[in-house]
């Protein structure tokens, strides 16, 4: 992206997605709303940036799965959730409401990706 | 010619659901006309443990303890149109839901009640005689120094589809994976092999689309403004329509709210789900790495593409034990210098427990502002910079008994009088807590068991 227009966004523009747990683990689905953000977030929304959203509660590693054919990202976080249900203090022992975390990563995007995801999410 | 479908219908994602959402996916299973079944998936992770508690208590208790009402109001319904009620409610208690779901039939006027029980889960006398494995790279349980409360195997789809064989009217079964609920009835009317991976796939991943109920039909997906989704007061339940090839089609009975589009359903695929390629369960490993989703109507979307992989040789068993306790006391501070108040309740209540020797884990939030996404250190709320109108503090310890715990929820409402200035609204609770942990087994080793229990054999 050589634009002079590019854009930097939280990840809740361009993309939804959904947090699940086992354990003391975390998944977090990074689903674009159109199609066109797949490869900008393909390209940033890197394992490492991943785990330095959670190092604050402790993760230890984060691993990306690519899902071309759905166009959708899983993220699956290790020991982020304090114990989990079993033991965890947090109010949010099974991480539900992480994923709205986990979409303040920010991305570049060129504003034809922006438009597109606005268009695609109805505003 | 019209290509046979069955539809399998969802009416409850967890032990809490809603109990009055089965009546439109009754009506509508039943006017498809096509083989159907209704599942109901009411069985956490920790719910056996509190289920083996309510059954020594009580020998004829120990099942999901709203049965009845989720039940209830679909009953009659499907008795007289044919559409089997699956469901795991039977938790710690098969034999006793079934009993008493006898006694509901019998409360409605219905007669020949036919309740198939499918156990042999329950692995709590057996488990220490076991050979058993690690699972992943979890740390395991010191068996020899716990006492067990719950063991229970994930038995898969086979005993279900045995189980409707016998032509029941509802199964009730203990623990089973949840994917199960929907294979076991495609397997029985499709006649699919245990070893046809991909059937098998597509039946899991059917099942794991509807396990968790309104989660694809727009529950837990609302963003106002944003994932708009009508109606969740009267939220449809899902249905996913199967082919024999393994195609699904997922949808939700006509005049009920929520929605079924491509991002209801890609939330839901990725739900709890670890390697895309290695979704783990008795009867399958599921690859959902080439499943494609596409919306062909309102409210319905096209899901194909499931790939399977044969099932692990071994059987997950969770084993439950005794957790400590949960104090939790919570106050809340508004207005003017709210936010430095708050503070304060929770520096001092930090110095309370200190001060009293308490030996517990505590943890302290600031609620109003990120703490629920924090750490227990407080990272993230150290680096908060708003000013909230209104802040709850709230206290969490962790303790190995029950008197610590409530020490430390007590000791929040002391700060009514000995805390900051304006705190109000003190709520506080203990709560008993459950770890789990689980084991391996090899397969040879697990006995499923299906039995029919009819009026003649109360």
């Amino acid at each position: 992206m050589t634009s002079d227009n590019i854009i930097e966004v939280p990840l809740y523009e361009i993309a939804h997605g959904r947090t699940g747990d086992k354990g003391d683990r975390l998944n977090v689905s990074i689903i674009p709303f159109d199609d066109s953000g797949y490869d900008a977030i393909a390209e940033q929304a890197t394992e490492a940036r991943m785990l330095d959203m959670f190092r604050h509660r402790g993760a230890t590693e984060a691993r990306r799965y690519d899902l071309p054919k759905l166009k959708a990202f899983n993220f699956v976080i290790e020991n982020v959730l304090q114990g989990g249900v079993n033991n965890s203090l947090n109010l949010d022992g099974h991480g539900k409401t992480l994923s709205f975390h986990a979409l303040t990563m920010t991305v570049r995007v060129t504003p034809a990706i922006l438009a597109a995801a606005e268009q695609a999410r109805g505003d | 010619m019209s290509v046979q479908r069955m539809h399998i219908g969802n009416a409850a994602g967890f032990s809490v659901d809603r109990m009055d959402v089965g009546g439109p996916v009754a009506d509508a299973l039943i006017e498809s006309g096509q083989p159907a079944a209704l599942f109901y998936e009411t069985l956490a992770e920790r719910t056996l443990a509190i289920a083996q508690r309510e059954r020594r208590r009580d020998p004829e208790k120990g099942y999901t303890p709203d049965l009845a009402g989720f039940v209830r109001p679909v009953l009659k319904r499907c008795v007289s149109s044919g559409i089997p009620i699956i469901g795991n409610f039977g938790a710690a208690n098969p034999i006793g839901a079934a009993r008493h779901l006898h006694e509901l039939a019998k409360e409605l006027g219905i007669e020949g009640l036919r309740v198939a029980v499918v156990d042999g889960d329950d692995l709590r006398e057996d488990i220490r005689g076991l050979r058993t494995e690690k699972w992943g790279d979890e740390k395991p349980l010191d068996l020899a120094n716990t006492e067990i409360l719950a063991a229970n195997v994930y038995l898969g789809a086979q005993p279900i589809a045995d189980a409707l064989d016998l032509d029941p009217h509802i199964v009730v079964t203990g623990r089973v994976t949840d994917s199960a609920l929907a294979l076991g009835p495609l397997m029985q009317n499709f006649g699919w092999a245990a070893n046809d991976w991909d059937k098998m796939a597509a039946g899991v991943l059917a099942g794991h689309l509807l396990e968790c109920g309104s989660q694809i039909t727009g529950g837990y997906h609302a963003d106002p403004g944003r994932k708009d989704v009508s109606g969740l007061a009267n939220v449809g339940f899902p249905i996913a329509e199967v082919e024999a090839d393994g195609d699904i089609f997922v949808t939700k009975p006509a005049g009920t709210g929520g929605v079924v589009n491509t991002r209801t359903v890609k939330e839901q695929i990725l739900y709890e789900l670890d390697d895309p390629t290695h979704y783990l369960t008795p009867d399958a490993t599921l690859d959902i790495s080439n499943v494609q989703v596409e919306q062909v109507g309102p409210n319905r979307v096209r899901v194909t593409g499931a790939r399977g992989r044969n099932a692990p040789e071994t059987l997950k068993v969770t084993i439950s034990a005794d957790g400590g306790w949960l104090g939790e006391g919570e106050i809340s501070y508004a207005g003017p210098n709210a936010m430095a108040r708050a503070k304060l309740a929770a520096k001092i209540m930090r110095e309370r427990v200190n001060h009293l020797g308490l030996d517990c884990d505590l943890r302290t939030d600031l609620i109003g502002t990120v703490s629920i996404h924090d750490g227990d250190t407080g990272e993230l709320t150290a680096s908060f910079d708003g000013e909230p109108r209104e802040v709850r503090m709230r206290a969490a310890a962790n303790a190995h008994d029950e008197a610590t715990a409530a020490l430390v929820a007590r000791e929040v409402e002391s700060l009514y009088c000995d805390g900051p200035a304006g705190g109000g609204g003190v709520r506080r609770s203990t709560t008993w807590r459950v770890k789990t942990g689980s084991v391996l087994v090899p397969r040879s080793d697990v006995k499923p068991r299906v039995t029919l229990v009819t009026e003649d054999d109360l």
